[in-house]
């Protein structure tokens, strides 16, 4: 990308560029961008109130703008609960240890008396994906530099070798994967998915951390040779402090990509090992799906990334080609 | 390779069984620094690729207890005669989403980049929350879109007919109508990538190409035409050739969404291939086969992708 010839001229130099009226044209054309990106994000802020309302206003038709903030769905999502008879909910109501989630249950006629499997999978979600972001970084790192630094016979091949292995469908590789951890004892176990989304991510990572390493400069390595560094000394002391930004905006990406990620964990995990994306879908209440409690689910696996995509704005361009395209 | 005459030089000053040792741990270090990576994604993706190829030529099934037995081409032979009218309908409603999809994205999302390609005060921020959608987890999406479809209860007809939803159609109970409502999604959360791609080729176009072009009075179409098309369509390619694989992946935004239905309307390649492995009568054989059928041409369309990354890499 030709950033330079982009940055020589930094004032325009076009007759038709000012006066009043490109000015209005360009209030206009933000007033319009800004109209386009808050309509695009209602299905974003639609699920935001729908995990607060409770479960009636969640399905009232018409959709209530308007409504009586409540937790419910949350509780509905973390807990376990049971139905209580009229007799035990007059009971439960003298009771003066309840907290806020009690409380919250017992409107409906409920006690809570434990966990959801949700809670469980949200665990499992955290393990599996942050496991697996740290063993992909890590090698992704070693490889990148490899790459990076020094001759490799048949390098072009082995990097597109590494990038085809992202392209394959889930779905394809899944039923021979099925087959060998049935085999092995790996099927709806932590370690088998950490794994899988280690190889995964690793293709990602070699390429985007190639990228950033081919940006820093080789000079300083070699200056750190001549003074008697050891190679794996100038990688630690001297690669490594550089490719911070780089190795953080991996992390993420790659944490993302695990955290998100649904056709696998469906396919090879049943329960112990089963993750958030596969167990939203079966956040199903006694009558009719619990709307509230899906969104409460949703929001809160979804303000991470949120997050997340504000933090990285300046390498998202970079994530999502695999290193290809740096933002200018 | 600059740094290959640099060492040279270095090291010829210190004493030659230093070198040799230098030599040997450097080569020691590539091994030991890419092993591990292609290790795992043998172990991972290669040799399933291979097992899944000798299951395509039997009959098999997971959960029986009988051994795969050996039927050479009989299940290819199945998909592409007997049960074709019913596969090719996959492959119709993949081929039909993709194109759809991808082609409303190209046309959003390159209008996106136009909008926001002259900066204003708060622009930066606003093309990022434009990104949030395409950053989702896509289960979930579809899932919450279900909701929003809904006829009665969803917000969505209530925007295309203010003053009587009901008056709206049954989104996703439509077998007509339920593609679109998939293609809407995956509009709303990928237009996005199509434009910040864009937006990068955008930023990357000389000024003095447009000052030569006013000074000629060319005509604002004529240079969309001539200078700004040309100069996007390298990335348009890359975001094009992309969507193109992961649409023919579709599998999350599907399965949250409709999860094939209504019938098999909205089935697409990949779903299809879940519910014969994974479902039912756990046909792993021929469904392997399917999967082999897919992975040729997701692996035509990803080669020319990785050689336009490439391409984009040295330039």
């Amino acid at each position: 990308m030709s950033t330079e010839t982009r940055h020589s001229v930094n004032y325009s130099t076009r007759v038709d560029k000012v006066g009043i009226r490109p000015r209005l044209v360009r209030t206009i054309r933000a007033l319009i961008t800004i109209f386009i990106a808050l309509t695009l994000l209602i299905p974003v802020v639609w699920m935001g109130m729908t995990a607060f309302k409770s479960r009636a206003d969640a399905v009232a038709s018409p959709p209530k703008l308007v409504f009586e903030p409540t937790l419910e769905g949350f509780v509905s999502l973390l807990t376990k609960r049971r139905q209580l008879t009229a007799e035990q909910k007059a009971e439960y109501e003298q009771r003066t240890d309840l907290n806020w989630a009690d409380e919250i249950a017992l409107e409906r006629g409920q006690a809570i008396i434990g966990q959801s499997e949700y809670a469980q999978r949200l665990r499992n979600s955290l393990i599996i994906a942050s496991t697996s972001t740290v063993l992909s970084v890590a090698m992704g790192l070693l490889s990148a530099y490899a790459f990076s630094r020094f001759r490799i016979p048949g390098e072009g091949d082995l990097l597109f070798f590494i990038l085809s292995t992202r392209m394959l469908p889930p779905v394809v590789v899944t039923i021979p994967i099925f087959l060998m951890y049935r085999e092995i004892g790996l099927y709806d176990t932590h370690i088998g998915m950490i794994l899988l989304y280690t190889a995964f991510n690793l293709s990602f990572s070699v390429w985007l951390l190639k990228g950033f390493i081919d940006e820093i400069p080789r000079e300083y390595e070699e200056a750190a040779l001549v003074d008697g560094y050891t190679r794996l000394q100038a990688f630690v002391r001297i690669v490594l402090p550089q490719a911070v930004t780089g190795i953080a905006a991996t992390t993420v990406f790659s944490f993302i990509f695990a955290w998100n990620e649904y056709a696998f964990a469906l396919m090879l995990t049943t329960d112990t090992a089963r993750t958030a994306p596969p167990s939203i879908p079966s956040v199903l209440g006694t009558g009719g799906i619990e709307w509230a409690a899906i969104a409460a689910g949703s929001l809160g696996f979804l303000i991470p990334v949120v997050i997340v995509t504000f933090l990285l704005r300046r390498y998202l361009l970079r994530g999502v080609t695999f290193g290809a395209i740096r933002q200018g | 390779m600059s740094h290959v005459a640099a060492q040279a030089v270095t090291n010829s000053q210190t004493p030659e069984k230093r070198e040799r040792r230098r030599q040997v741990s450097d080569q020691t270090i590539v091994r030991l620094f890419i092993m591990p990576t292609l290790i795992l994604l043998i172990v991972i993706n290669i040799f399933p690729l291979f097992y899944s190829l000798y299951l395509s030529f039997t009959d098999y099934s997971v959960i029986a207890n009988k051994p795969p037995e050996w039927v050479g081409l009989e299940n290819y032979q199945k998909i592409l005669t007997k049960e074709l009218p019913r596969y090719w309908h996959n492959f119709v409603v993949t081929g039909s989403y993709a194109l759809l999809s991808v082609g409303l994205q190209v046309v959003i999302g390159f209008s996106l980049a136009m909008l926001l390609r002259e900066k204003f005060k708060g622009s930066g921020f606003v093309t990022t929350l434009i990104l949030i959608p395409m950053m989702l987890s896509p289960v979930v999406v579809g899932l919450f879109w279900k909701l929003i479809f809904d006829p009665s209860k969803g917000i969505f007809n209530y925007f295309l007919y203010p003053g009587n939803p009901s008056a709206g159609p049954e989104w996703l109970a439509n077998p007509q109508l339920a593609l679109w409502a998939i293609v809407i999604v995956d509009v709303w959360m990928w237009s996005p990538f199509v434009m910040l791609l864009c937006l990068s080729g955008l930023s990357a176009i000389p000024d003095y190409l447009y000052e030569a072009a006013a000074i000629d009075r060319a005509s604002s179409w004529f240079q969309f035409r001539r200078i700004t098309l040309p100069q996007v369509a390298p990335l348009l390619l890359i975001a094009v050739l992309f969507r193109t694989i992961e649409a023919f992946k579709a599998f999350d935004l599907v399965m949250g969404l409709t999860g094939g239905t209504p019938g098999d309307a909205t089935e697409t390649v990949a779903v299809r291939i879940y519910r014969e492995a994974f479902l039912g009568k756990f046909n792993t054989g021929e469904s392997s086969a399917l999967a082999y059928i897919v992975l040729v041409i997701i692996i035509a369309v990803s080669n020319l992708y990785i050689r336009a990354l490439n391409r984009m890499r040295e330039d």
